[in-house]
């Protein structure tokens, strides 16, 4: 369950940025190639958000597609695995988003 | 015990060093500064509807990438190469290092950085050979990080143009998102497994640069499709080499040697 350690380190990066602010809400961006399952990360999230100044902040959670580009075609596709087989049959991918694992942004409540 | 995420003082993270008997704590990562400076501020009391918004764009891992860049300088300026072993629990990690340490001891100068959640167990076992080993208990973490492997290599301080090995904690999902700063992640499956190994952790057969396939002395007893177990780890991975091993018999450890021997500084 790497969520958990993935949801620390979100809490305390968020943390750090916010400089004792009261943040309301957090972004995040997770690809779908990221190994990292949405719903594990928001569990997570409320558990060490407690006694923090994130504490019942709500946690928006951008999913973005997997895209490659075929390397015999040139064909761009979307995939939700870390790889697949393009129409023309190839196997061998160029891999250019899906991987993403970010805090995108956050809100603070402004005094 | 941490409010926060529940570890108590035993679970935390340790590093061994086997011929010392040295034990240091590693709470470097796992600080507990879970904000407990901020928290009494009590300015949302008093605070109006008015919010803020705060551009980010941070990576979440960026922490551990940043350490296994600088792991990945420290043993570049000492020429030696790091591999890190990964597979699931028992697909035999520490017995194809003790078979390979045997082997090549003579040839290669070898050490290892041994992580596992609890236990010396695995340590002893790479000591016995008469190699040079630390011990990394990650507790309740299901994986090493590279601030763990900074302070196993400082422990056990490798000579410069010798070869590291790591040897993962079995899991086949965190550890590919984990960079330790190694040159390349090894990973072995077992035919005890299953064929579908590669379909099912596809990010671990994506992320290694070359499989071993182990226990195939089992092959007669177990149902075990090889060439569907090759095809899918092809599908995963069109770049992945594989050898197919037995550590406790011996067959095919040559194939494995060789890529060791043509990566060794
Ligand atoms: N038949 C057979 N058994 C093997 C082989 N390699 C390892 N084993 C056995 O598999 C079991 C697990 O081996 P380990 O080397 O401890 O596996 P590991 O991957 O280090 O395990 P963890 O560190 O607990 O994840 C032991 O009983 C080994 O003897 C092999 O090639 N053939
Ligand atoms: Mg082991
Ligand atoms: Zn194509
Ligand atoms: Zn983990």
């Amino acid at each position: 369950m790497h969520e958990l350690g993935i949801a620390q380190e979100i809490v305390s990066i968020v943390v750090e940025h916010a400089a004792g602010a009261r943040v309301v809400r957090v972004v995040l961006e997770i690809g779908k190639l990221a190994a990292v399952l949405p719903d594990a990360v928001r569990f997570c999230f409320d558990l060490c958000a407690e006694d923090t100044p994130l504490e019942g902040a709500s946690l928006v959670i951008i999913e973005t597609p997997g895209r490659a580009r075929c390397r015999a075609c040139g064909n761009e596709l979307t995939f939700d695995r870390p790889f697949g087989r393009c129409p023309c049959g190839e196997t061998d991918l160029e891999w250019l988003a899906g991987a993403e694992l970010k805090v995108k942004e956050f809100e603070i409540i402004d005094v | 015990m941490c409010k926060t995420c529940g570890c108590s003082d035993d679970s935390r993270p340790t590093l061994t060093n086997l011929e010392t008997g040295r034990v240091v704590a590693l709470d470097e990562r796992h600080d507990h500064d879970h904000g407990h400076d901020h928290v009494h501020s009590h300015r949302h009391d008093h605070a109006g509807p008015s919010t803020a918004t705060i551009a980010l764009e941070t990576a979440v891992l960026a922490k551990n990438d940043r350490l296994a860049d600088r792991n990945r300088g420290w043993l570049a300026d000492r020429g030696i190469l790091a591999l890190n072993l990964v597979s699931s629990p028992g697909a035999g990690k520490t017995t194809l290092l003790e078979r390979t340490i045997r082997d090549l001891g003579g040839e290669i100068s070898i050490s290892v950085v041994e992580g596992d959640q609890e236990t010396l167990n695995d340590a002893e076992r790479i000591q016995a050979t008469g190699c040079r080993v630390v011990q990394i208990n990650t507790g309740t973490g299901c994986h090493l990080d590279a601030a763990m492997l900074a302070k196993g290599l400082d422990e056990l301080d490798p000579p410069r143009g010798s070869v590291v090995l790591i040897e993962n904690v079995g899991n086949l999902v965190c550890p590919a998102l984990f960079d330790l700063g190694e040159r390349a992640k090894v990973v072995i499956a077992s035919v005890t497994e299953g064929d579908d190994k590669p379909l099912k952790y596809p990010h671990m057969f994506r992320a290694s640069s070359l499989l071993i396939l182990n226990k195939i002395d089992l092959l007669p007893h177990v149902s075990f499709d090889l060439a569907h177990f090759l095809k899918h780890a092809r599908a995963v991975n069109p770049a992945l080499r594989v050898v197919r091993v037995s550590a406790t018999r011996g067959d095919g450890l040559e194939g494995w040697y060789d890529w060791l021997r043509s990566r060794s500084p």
